[in-house]
């Protein structure tokens, strides 16, 4: 019996004057992962950000549903809360706060919201270094400011790090690999992999199939002109890579 | 202030201000204005000996003849100084009765300092303070126990009266009445305020003046404040009370005077939170305050840490004057405005001994519509052989209309000296803001957060409890400047 996690319905979202995403339907399982690839500039980071609720992204019409819960109508930590979690291109930094204390008040905010007590100092180093040992995160990294300073590598390991920290439903990665050579590229992915499990979805948004040679998706779809014009398995990858999207984008 | 003293007064005043006197609802409230014969007013109702009168008179000659500093980037309307009251402001308004006729919005405040409620109903003015905190008897307790070790620690009033040799020795030692214009108009009208006197030897061995949150309250407006460590003593001393208080005098013009003696240490804490004024910038204090310090003594050492952020109008440079060799001088600075705040605020350090050294460490945070100056000097005097300066100014922005200022002034006069400047400005970003949300913290939170991180090295110069309140008084100052 296949539980829905995610249900997106016929939405259209717009950044500006501009109609990005334009009837846009996808159903999200527990446990499934999805790889959505397309051109640039088909809107496919606007997606994660339509989901994860940035500001300037506006929605014209549609519904999302989350757990079946109103997804849209929850403010963006609201969302973080209930378990949705962006991996982000370009993880900014943060001047002056260390990225210890960072998570903290993540975790710690997202704990609340569950209605669990607050971790303890004591609890809280625990959980770092168990999760900081399998992703070659050390307590000096942790006592940096956040992402201040780190490398494209160290950043996108930062992310999949604070992703095995607040353990959430439900993983955006928009363009996880860019700026990554294959080792970085292979940790990341070792990370989010050592994720997956039967209740845990994750959505996988690149341009490139390589990422999904690591990080093997159950569904591929390929999105062009705000929408998903075709959907496959994971070979569908394979034929995108060989073909260019040009044959895809004419299809519609 | 009953009958006994107001014939005293005609004769002193003159016919001039009879009926002012005479009323009998407000015995105790001189008229608007200044003039000599409301100095001597003062002076007569505080019972002062005749060379302290001849000092304000003196003052006030001389302040007539300055002219207001405009060199500030500060905007503000033009202060009319005869539309003030000098002596015994007062206030028209019955005091409330109870804590349910107190604004909401200000008792809510309270609430986020956790400030007790036993406390509450005294800053809000319900109750008068003894009834509630017992100040008089807590502070005599101490003072009882300070004095053991030879501490004084009392009002400037009572100082001038009891310690009247100590008083005429220190007072404008530092900040002589010719010091500016603000500076001499205090010299003249100043009411009220605190003495320290840190005895040869002792180390004072209580963080001076937290109960003085409540006392100080109605000192506001000209207060003058003199510390003196002798040889070999310590204190800390804070000051300000951590509860904002709507504090409606438009005018404060006040004096930190501190004389640190042959390897003394004083540590001087502020944190001023005075009425900003509303988010249209009306009402709010204005702050004039001149705050310096005398390193007199080989191995000397004054540790400036303040927190600003209240008052509409900033105009603040605690200073160091390092005139003992080997001596050191501190300054750690947070400063926030937010709404239509304007701050103008920074140090001077002046090198006059030998192997001094300085160390400036300023971050200012601006939101909202405010606007906010660092300004210091760094003065390295011919003899100060082996001067030693750093200085790191860093700005944060929150939003878009508010500015960001820094003018460092270096005038080196000796080539051993060795003088470092860092300077950053950066901006919270909506970027920032929604990271910190796509992680399950909210954006006040997340203000909270960046800021804090931002002032850190300041605030951990603080004493604890001190810290604590401030800390939360910066998320209040900050609170709807994002969103």
């Amino acid at each position: 019996m296949k539980i829905p996690l995610l249900e997106i319905e016929d939405l259209y979202a717009r950044v500006g004057d501009k109609e990005i995403i334009k009837g846009f339907n996808l159903t999200i399982n527990e446990g499934e992962v999805h790889a959505v690839m397309g051109p640039n500039g088909a809107g496919k980071s606007t997606l994660s950000y339509v989901l994860t609720g940035k500001p300037g992204y506006e929605i014209i019409s549609g519904s999302v549903k989350f757990k079946g819960k109103d997804l849209l109508a929850m403010s963006p930590e609201e969302r973080a809360r209930e378990g949705v979690f962006l991996i982000m291109q370009y993880p900014v930094e943060i001047p002056g706060v260390p990225t210890s204390t960072f998570l903290k008040h993540s975790v710690n905010a997202v704990r609340k919201h569950h209605h669990l007590p607050e971790l303890d100092t004591m609890e809280f180093i625990k959980l770092l270094r168990e999760e900081g040992k399998k992703l070659g995160i050390d307590n000096e990294m942790l006592k940096r400011p956040v992402n201040v300073g780190f490398s494209g590598g160290e950043k996108k390991r930062m992310e999949t790090f604070q992703m095995s920290i607040l353990k959430p439903d439900f993983a955006i990665l928009d363009e996880a690999d860019s700026g990554l050579d294959i080792d970085a590229l292979k940790v990341v992915a070792d990370g989010v992999n050592a994720l997956r499990n039967e209740k845990r979805s994750m959505l996988v948004i690149t341009h490139y199939q390589r990422l999904l040679n690591y990080i093997v998706p159950d569904f591929v779809h390929v999105f062009a002109d705000g929408h998903i014009v075709k959907s496959g398995d994971k070979n569908l990858a394979l034929e995108l890579e060989e073909k260019g999207y040009a044959e895809f984008v004419r299809e519609k | 202030m009953g009958a006994k003293e107001k014939p005293e007064i005609i004769d002193e005043s003159g016919d001039k201000y009879k009926y002012g006197f005479v009323t009998e609802i407000e015995a105790d409230t001189a008229p608007k204005g200044l003039n000599a014969d409301i100095i001597r007013l003062i002076s007569t109702k505080k019972g002062e000996p005749e060379w302290l009168l001849e000092w304000r008179l003196k003052a006030f000659e001389f302040w007539q003849t300055m002219t207001e500093p405009t060199w500030a980037k500060l905007v503000y309307d033009k202060i009319d100084y005869q539309d003030l009251y000098y002596y015994s402001a007062p206030k028209q308004k019955a005091a409330p009765k109870s804590l349910d006729e107190v604004d909401k919005e200000l008792l809510e405040t309270y609430e986020k300092l956790g400030i007790p409620l036993k406390e509450q109903e005294a800053l809000a003015g319900v109750v008068a303070v003894d009834a509630v905190f017992d100040s008089v008897s807590v502070a005599t307790t101490y003072r009882a126990k300070l004095a053991e070790q030879g501490i004084i620690f009392c009002s400037i009033s009572e100082a001038v009266k009891e310690h009247p040799d100590l008083v005429k020795k220190y007072l404008g030692s530092v900040v002589p009445y010719t010091d500016n214009f603000f500076a001499c108009l205090n010299s003249a009208v100043f009411t009220d305020g605190s003495f320290v006197f840190i005895p040869k030897g002792v180390r004072c061995p209580m963080e001076l003046s937290t109960y003085f949150r409540i006392n100080a309250k109605n000192t506001g407006q000209f207060e003058r404040t003199l510390i003196i460590a002798e040889d070999d003593s310590y204190v800390s001393y804070l000051e300000g009370c951590t509860a904002p208080q709507r504090d409606e005098n438009q005018l404060h013009a006040a004096i930190v005077e501190i004389v640190v003696l042959k390897n003394a240490e004083v540590k001087y804490s502020t944190v001023q939170n005075w009425y900003p004024g509303d988010k249209d910038g009306k009402g709010g204090v204005y702050n004039f305050v001149t705050k310096r310090a005398a390193c007199r003594g080989d191995n000397s050492k004054i540790s400036w840490t303040q927190v600003e952020t209240g008052s509409a109008v900033t105009w603040k440079y605690p200073s160091c004057v390092l005139q003992g060799n080997n001596s050191v001088g501190e300054f750690y600075s947070v400063a926030i405005t937010n709404n239509k705040q304007q701050a103008d605020t920074g140090t001077k350090m002046i090198h006059i001994g030998q192997n001094t050294s300085s160390k400036i460490i300023s971050k200012g945070i601006s939101a909202g519509f405010s606007n906010q100056t660092y300004r210091g000097l760094v003065k390295v005097s011919p003899n100060a052989r082996g001067a030693r300066n750093y200085s790191q100014c860093d700005s944060l922005l929150i939003g878009e209309n508010c500015g960001s200022h820094t003018v460092p002034y270096i005038e080196n006069r000796n080539k051993t000296a060795v003088i470092e400047h860092e300077a950053t400005t950066s901006k919270i970003s909506d970027e920032q803001l929604f990271y910190c949300q796509q992680r399950g913290i909210g954006e006040e939170e997340a203000v909270s957060l960046i800021v804090n991180g931002f002032c850190k090295e300041v605030m951990q110069h603080l004493p604890m409890e001190f810290a604590i309140e401030a800390a939360k008084l910066i998320n209040i100052s900050l609170e709807g400047s994002v969103g």
